[in-house]
């Protein structure tokens, strides 16, 4: 097992190769710039200008920016709605795949248009394959397109001075659907064909044994799935489907895609506000927090499962088996590839999975659970995970402000009472959204009886649904059966409200920082690209999430886990 | 207000376009081209029907064959169904359901029943059920610690078994990602062929 730990490793390596040169590339298409692609999809983007009827320079005051972005969101709510109510009459369901119940149809639109991607239908047991296109695949590529847009709106109002505008919310959403997310899933779903992820529209085999294997066009979904950090499998099993996942190295490829875009964020960020120590600081306080999370989940997992230790079971890692704790996980990732994925996709706010949480030990699923919890800042969702970690920047200089008397400055902004107040919204109102909406199910005898797992663990699926959804991770505690309209609607509410109530707030902040002048750094300035800032940047995401989180999860996996003992 | 109908349909539409038509319909083409074995899931065929895929497991029960991982896959009803390649899944159990335990149990004995001579601790993952129901693999040592039963219902010589196994045995690829594993379906058809 010790060779997990070279892999954790490995992961870091590659992911660092890979945002440092995506890091600055994804900062010139946002802002224009030419690029190696514009030749080929430069005429697509001034093609859509056109048929818009906008040249895509249009400045946009904040309110007008979060307009733009929700009812283009509304589109995208209202066309997978619509593609699973129809889908029974349309093309492309060779599996003649009927229309879905309301309350589920709007779980799922919700959930891939808030860029969760909870799984409450089954992939290649009730979907049409144009559904699966049309519906989830677009808003895969949509919802990224939308976060990483608002992200960049942001920086920009750090950037500029006593400007009423935060950018061309449209400009933003294409580019980076069409140079950033494009380019990279294509070349990421070749690499996953390349092992064996299946792409086709041909209908189900049926063996001679009669066994019926699922067939469609997975890997163009897959890739978007992770590269968004959307998550929603094209089949149940999701990553840990042989047709998504099918050898290590395309788990590897997985992982890279969850996290390729939220760590290069980072660099684009120190790029566009012209001081690259500035984004290696938020980089590094991420990578901080992710290296710890891994090492207990890691850990846990390789250890095993102490419920089985009076069974005749070997769980030792030796030459000839991985061993661990095997229960939900494949035996071509082993507990190692299986912890770092975990890891991974709840950090990212992903919610792929290539193993069941759910069966993970307590020690190892709580790790998960309170990543989700923490805000889905480290790294986070592709352009969310950002806009977060950077609220949390703003609370740390508050903070550091107060410290030492001086008005709090985050380069060269002053941060004052409106910015706060946002900032407390959109850091409160997830937090709000999970504890209220478990502490509702676990009162609702509709919502217990979902539950499949005897005890505290009983308690951790509900908590873990609401921590996933509000925090638009989407993964699962899988065994809680999630369709039944209570979670249906309660789910999707909790997904709306840690989506918009977060976005919403960062664009207020966008336009206020835009407007005020530049502060010259003084001696009372607290530098932020130092470690000093770094401690108080995990500090105080640390510190938020333990305080809010620590006796619901005391009742849930703690519990348990000292029980097993 | 500006109220952004026109850029909101317009972007709206196009980009489902390209990105839910032309962008999957393109790498089903290029994959077409590329990849054609695999993109169409790797299927093993004899005779011209299809006998499986190498990435699917599948459901071996006989004292003769290698037994995969156990399967928590249902069928559209709900009733277990193992190997089921039409809807993916896992048990979801907790490591603190009394059920696990008792099923591990009873995987155990199963075992041990089927070849009473092996009565060492069983590798994990042969009494453990895998994430998607379908995992192909078994660990190379769930598969020694079936060599015995294996080679005593075919009447075959232990060695040439263990032959056989080492030569089916993946270890991480490239060395260093995943665990070493084992194809299920592939060990059993090449062991078939041995006379």
């Amino acid at each position: 097992m010790s060779h997990a730990w070279i892999q954790n490793l490995l992961f870091l390596i590659l992911l660092l190769g890979i945002a440092v040169p995506l890091g600055p590339f994804i900062a010139r298409v946002m802002e224009g710039e030419r690029t190696f692609l514009h030749p080929v999809l430069g005429p697509v983007e001034r093609g859509l200008y056109r048929l818009m009827g906008i040249t895509g320079q249009e400045d946009m005051g904040w309110k007008t920016y979060a307009w733009a972005v929700a009812f283009f969101n509304l589109l995208g709510f209202a066309a997978v709605f619509a593609l699973q109510k129809a889908q029974g009459a349309l093309p492309l369901n060779p599996e003649a795949m009927g229309k879905l119940p309301t309350d589920l149809s709007f779980n799922t639109a919700v959930s891939f248009m808030t860029n969760t991607n909870w799984q409450n239908y089954g992939g290649e047991s009730t979907l049409s394959y144009l559904t699966q296109m049309l519906g989830l695949t677009v808003q895969n590529f949509l919802s990224a397109a939308t976060a990483m847009a608002v992200l960049v709106a942001l920086i920009r109002g750090l950037v500029r001075r006593t400007s009423n505008g935060i950018g061309n919310a449209w400009a933003d959403l294409i580019r980076g659907t069409l140079y950033v997310l494009l380019p990279l899933s294509a070349v990421i779903a070749l690499l996953l064909v390349s092992q064996g992820a299946i792409q086709n529209l041909s209908a189900y085999v049926h063996t001679a044994s009669g066994q019926a294997l699922a067939m469609g066009p997975a890997a163009s979904q897959v890739a978007i799935k992770m590269l968004g950090t959307n998550g929603g499998g094209f089949f149940n099993a999701n990553s840990a489907h042989p047709f998504e996942n099918p050898t290590a190295f395309s788990n590897l490829i997985h992982m890279l895609a969850i996290f390729i875009i939220p760590a290069a964020l980072c660099l684009t960020f120190g790029k566009m506000v012209k001081d690259r120590r500035q984004g290696w600081a938020v980089l590094a306080a991420m990578t901080v927090i992710f290296v710890m999370a891994l090492s207990v989940t890691t850990w846990a997992e390789a250890k095993g499962n102490p419920g089985l230790k009076a069974v005749s079971v070997d769980q030792a890692a030796t030459l000839q088996q991985g061993g661990g704790n095997m229960e939900g996980k494949e035996v071509r990732f082993g507990s190692g590839a299986t912890s770092l994925f975990a890891t991974v996709t709840t950090a990212a706010s992903c919610g792929a999975v290539n193993g069941w949480h759910d069966s993970f030990t307590p020690l190892g699923g709580l790790v998960p659970l309170w990543l989700m919890e923490l805000g889905e800042v480290v790294f986070g969702g592709v352009g969310s995970g950002l806009y977060g970690m950077l609220l949390f920047a703003l609370v740390g200089v508050f903070i550091g402000g107060l410290m030492v008397g001086r008005t709090p400055e985050y380069l060269g902004k002053k941060i004052e009472a409106f910015e706060m107040k946002m900032a407390s919204i959109a850091i409160l109102l997830p937090s709000a959204a999970i504890l209220i909406g478990t502490a509702a199910a676990v009162l609702s005898t509709a919502a217990t009886a979902s539950v499949s797992n005897p005890g505290p663990h009983g308690f951790t699926q509900i908590l873990y649904a609401f921590s996933s959804c509000a925090q638009n991770n989407g993964s699962a505690f899988g065994g809680l059966s999630g369709n039944i309209p209570f979670y249906n609607y309660g789910l999707a509410l909790a997904m709306l409200v840690g989506r918009f109530g977060v976005i919403f707030p960062v664009l207020a902040v966008a336009g206020s920082l835009a407007r005020k002048k530049h502060t010259p750094e003084g001696l009372g300035t607290l530098p932020t690209h130092t470690p000093l800032f770094v401690a108080v940047l995990v500090g105080v995401v640390l510190l938020v999430g333990a305080l809010t989180y620590l006796p619901a999860l005391a009742l849930g996996p703690i519990a348990e886990q000292l029980a097993l003992r | 207000m500006n109220l952004q109908l026109r850029p909101a349909l317009v972007s709206f539409i196009a980009l489902s376009a390209i990105t839910g038509l032309a962008y999957p319909f393109v790498i089903t083409g290029f994959s077409k081209v590329l990849f054609p074995r695999k993109a169409a899931g790797s299927l093993i065929l004899a005779d011209g029907k299809v006998i499986g895929s190498e990435l699917i497991g599948q459901s071996f029960t006989s004292p003769k064959d290698f037994w995969g991982r156990p399967s928590a896959t249902v069928d559209a009803n709900g009733k277990p169904l193992p190997y089921n390649g039409a809807n993916s899944g896992g048990s979801n159990q907790a490591p603190s359901n009394p059920d696990l335990k008792k099923a591990v149990e009873e995987r155990i004995a199963a075992l041990r029943a089927a070849d009473p001579g092996a009565t060492g601790p069983v590798p994990v993952d042969l009494v453990t059920t895998s994430a998607s129901g379908l995992d192909p693999h078994i660990s190379p040592a769930a598969a020694a610690y079936q060599v015995h039963r294996v080679a005593k219902a075919r009447g075959l010589d232990e060695a040439k078994v263990r032959d056989l196994v080492a030569t089916h045995t993946e270890g991480p690829q490239f060395g260093l990602l995943g665990d070493a594993h084992v194809n299920v379906l592939k060990l059993n058809r090449d062991l078939d062929r041995i006379k």
